[in-house]
């Protein structure tokens, strides 16, 4: 359990880890998430599942260095075993035959829809992707979203790669011309996930996004992750962590999202002036 | 050997307090509050028992413990046998002995407590735990049969781990499912330290995992396996996941920022070692005024805690009066020593924050008490216009907990009722489904560790006895 079996570098700051973890991967679904600890005096950390292999009992998480714990994790070599992996939490994916969707993703939210766009199209769905990044070195999983959607659709902020624009504008297009869009998926930033749900309230489509709070214990003890969801509180962790996005409370979510904002950059700043030779080793792996 | 002194003498003498930290002091640590009796302070103490023939104090202990018996070895000074007495039904003494409300169980039946002055038999628990623990003496079990039944138990908090102790002290094969990566329950991420060291409810759980128990982490039952699969390889169930949801207020400004659940604020700090910041990688944050709502046992843990954070002032806020306290005295003393004020008759009905999300103040109302209502406690009546505003940057939430559905909903055939607690059968703690037998918070709502200490045994003997009778949750058990 929590043993890192096949260890990849996406990107200057994007790695993906296949863990072992044979329990969670036999009953993981698209949209569930994990959490995990480095080590004893770690954080818990919440990531959405990337994709898992059933019959191998493994579970890949996709992450990019944002902190101390990220930038840790990012360390730890094939064959290292994290300290705790624990889940699948939160609910899964509502997959049905809707017949058009789109699914979108933003950055590491690239890894999170993929799960979801194969089982859309799997379900019989028309898939229309839509992945964004601010250059091309941060597409990520090009390939397997491609295999996991009908269509695929790749945009840049500085146009260095497919479509120059935010995943957002294409979206927007989209909408004009095809009335067929039943249902919405968008994870990525919280910024990007507030614009897509303000984008599709002219049409009114469903939209869909995937929280990513921070939590404690991931599974309905502490609260740490509520948010307001229609003007009800509602645990990230249970309730979640997909919501309607139309009726998330964006303000109040993104306050919460920065509240260590503090804690987590002195954590990060003591943990560089420990590994002063980090960056040194980051590029020989 | 001490002598048995004469029974005038006996009632002559005062309990022995128990020495403290002193307040200035211990506001500025996490290290434990009371220091323990010394030797001399344990056998003096238990002199003072009178040894009654027929003695009432034990139908006060859930945990079952033969109460004069312990006391008599320790004024013989054999502290071993005290041990092995206590460790006969009670398989977490250190722990008992430092959180059990014992005013409330067994002192309240002492005969003494008729002069006010019972005796401390909570203090010379944890006396002989702590005597055990210190001198390496360990519990002594005769090599058993090993039974074939396997029973699995959900949670690894106080009724978790007594109904496995007791279970496996019969012989049966058990295994404990914890969510969290350490065992304990709210024995680690609710209990501060400074009330309940970590290390002594590790020292505790590993003398449970010597009788072989298996204790699996970071398992969630209810989301890694359902409790219905669990029923597929396993003879008998017992549900002991707590409460473990918390419970807000409902009003305006509850998501803020700085505004905790207990739950969060004491998983923080007890659990992930917060307080430890940045050496461990959680953080808390913690305002220089805080305020803590309700005035339960967590509440004060809370307030008490924020203190040792850093707070410069820690309020607790409650809707009733002191009479209706409902923390043991011990803590809401040891919280006033601490400098926690008390916002008696008080009622939060807002909290107020800045466009970032951080706490500006918190809007109450005053009360004052009416008729009794249903708990017999006089009724809190807001005071029309009494609104005021007390300045805190930080608010948390100790209002008591409600029921987790996750492993309640996985679970076939296992009835709740409408607060989402399992039903159960008052004498054999069984649930709806045969073979599934539950207790601790998730049956009785926020209660005390030894009420969930007294279930397990309860349920260990019908687990016992439900597989001796050939049942099993196993259809197609070989």
């Amino acid at each position: 359990m929590g043993k890192i079996i096949q260890k990849d570098r996406l990107n200057e700051v994007i790695y993906s880890m296949w863990i072992e973890a044979p329990q969670i991967a036999q009953s993981v679904q698209p949209g569930q998430f994990i959490i995990l600890m480095i080590k004893e005096k770690g954080e818990r950390i919440p990531l959405t599942v990337a994709d898992f292999a059933r019959k191998k009992g493994l579970i890949r998480i996709v992450f990019q260095i944002v902190g101390k714990t990220t930038e840790e994790l990012s360390t730890l070599k094939e064959g290292d075993r994290l300290y705790s992996f624990i889940g699948p939490l939160g609910k899964k994916t509502e997959i049905n035959n809707y017949g058009t969707v789109v699914t979108i993703g933003g950055g590491t939210g690239i890894a999170c829809i993929h799960p979801i766009a194969r089982e859309l199209k799997v379900a019989g769905n028309r898939v229309i992707s839509i992945i964004g990044a601010r250059t091309k070195d941060l597409i990520i999983m090009e390939e397997e979203l491609k295999k996991a959607s009908t269509e695929l659709i790749i945009t840049t902020d500085d146009g260095s790669y497919g479509r120059k624009g935010l995943v957002t504008e294409i979206l927007r297009e989209l909408l004009e011309k095809d009335n067929s869009i039943k249902k919405i998926w968008a994870i990525g930033p919280a910024i990007m996930m507030k614009v897509t749900s303000e984008t599709t309230r002219d049409y009114p489509i469903e939209t869909i996004v995937s929280l990513n709070s921070i939590m404690v214990d991931g599974t309905g003890m502490c609260g740490s992750c509520r948010v307001t969801v229609g003007g009800k509180t509602k645990f990230v962790c249970t309730d979640g962590p997909e919501f309607d996005g139309q009726l998330v409370d964006w303000e109040e979510f993104m306050n919460r999202l920065v509240r260590y904002k503090s804690q987590e950059q002195k954590s990060w700043e003591v943990y560089r002036e420990n590994n002063p030779d980090f960056n040194c080793k980051r590029r020989i792996d | 050997m001490a002598e048995m002194i004469p029974l005038k003498e006996r009632m002559k003498r005062e309990q022995v307090a128990m020495p403290e930290q002193v307040p200035r002091e211990r506001i500025h640590n996490f290290q434990e509050v009371p220091l323990g009796y010394s030797p001399e302070q344990a056998i003096y103490e238990a002199q003072r028992c009178l040894q009654c023939k027929n003695p009432s104090c034990m139908k006060g202990c859930p945990a079952e413990i033969n109460i004069p018996q312990f006391i008599q070895k320790i004024v013989e000074e054999n502290f071993a046998e005290a041990y092995f007495c206590i460790l006969k039904t009670d398989n977490l003494p250190a722990i008992t002995g430092r959180v059990c409300p014992q005013e409330e169980q067994c002192q309240k039946y002492c005969i003494l407590e008729k002069y006010k002055k019972p005796i401390a038999i909570g203090r010379l628990e944890r006396f002989v735990a702590d005597w055990a623990r210190e001198n390496q003496v360990h519990g002594k079990y005769p090599g058993h049969i090993r039974k074939e039944e396997k029973i699995a138990i959900v949670g690894s908090g106080p009724a978790g781990l007594t109904c496995a102790a007791d279970l496996a002290k019969l012989g049966y094969q058990v295994t404990i499912f914890e969510a969290l990566h350490k065992p304990g329950g709210v024995l680690v991420y609710g209990i501060p330290e400074f009330r309940l060291p970590k290390s002594i409810v590790e020292y505790e759980v590993k003398e449970i995992e010597n009788l072989g128990v298996k204790i699996i982490t970071d398992f969630v039952v209810g989301a890694t396996i359902s409790v219905d699969r669990l029923t597929e390889e396993y003879d008998a169930l017992f549900l002991a996941n707590g409460a473990g949801a918390p419970r807000f207020m409902n009003i305006p400004g509850e998501n803020l920022n700085d505004v905790y659940s207990a739950n969060e604020f004491l998983t923080r700090s007890n659990l992930m070692k917060a307080f430890a910041f940045p050496d461990y990688d959680t953080p808390i944050k913690v305002g220089k005024r805080a305020a803590i709502i309700g005035a339960g046992n967590v509440a004060m843990d809370s307030a008490r805690t924020a203190l040792r954070l850093g707070a410069e002032k820690s309020y607790i806020v409650y809707r009733r009066s002191r009479k209706e306290v409902p923390a043991r005295e011990e803590e809401v003393i040891h919280a006033e020593e601490e400098g926690v004020i008390f916002h008696y008759l008080t009622l939060p009905i807002k909290i107020l924050g800045d466009k970032q999300g951080n706490v500006r103040g918190m809007e109450c109302l005053k009360m004052e008490l009416g008729e009794p209502d249903d708990s017999g406690r006089r009724k809190p009546i807001p005071v029309a216009g009494s609104n005021f505003i007390i300045e805190v940057d930080m608010v948390i939430d100790a209002i008591g907990t409600l029921a987790n559905p996750l492993v309640s909903r996985s679970a076939t055939g296992v009835e709740i009722n409408q607060w989402g607690y399992f039903i159960i059968d008052d004498q054999t703690k069984m649930t709806t489904r045969e073979g599934i037998f539950a207790g601790g918070d998730i049956v009785r709502g926020s209660a005390t560790v030894i009420s969930a200490v007294g279930d397990a045994k309860v349920a260990a003997r019908s687990i016992d006895k439900f597989l001796s009778s050939g049942r099993s949750l196993r259809k197609n058990k070989k």
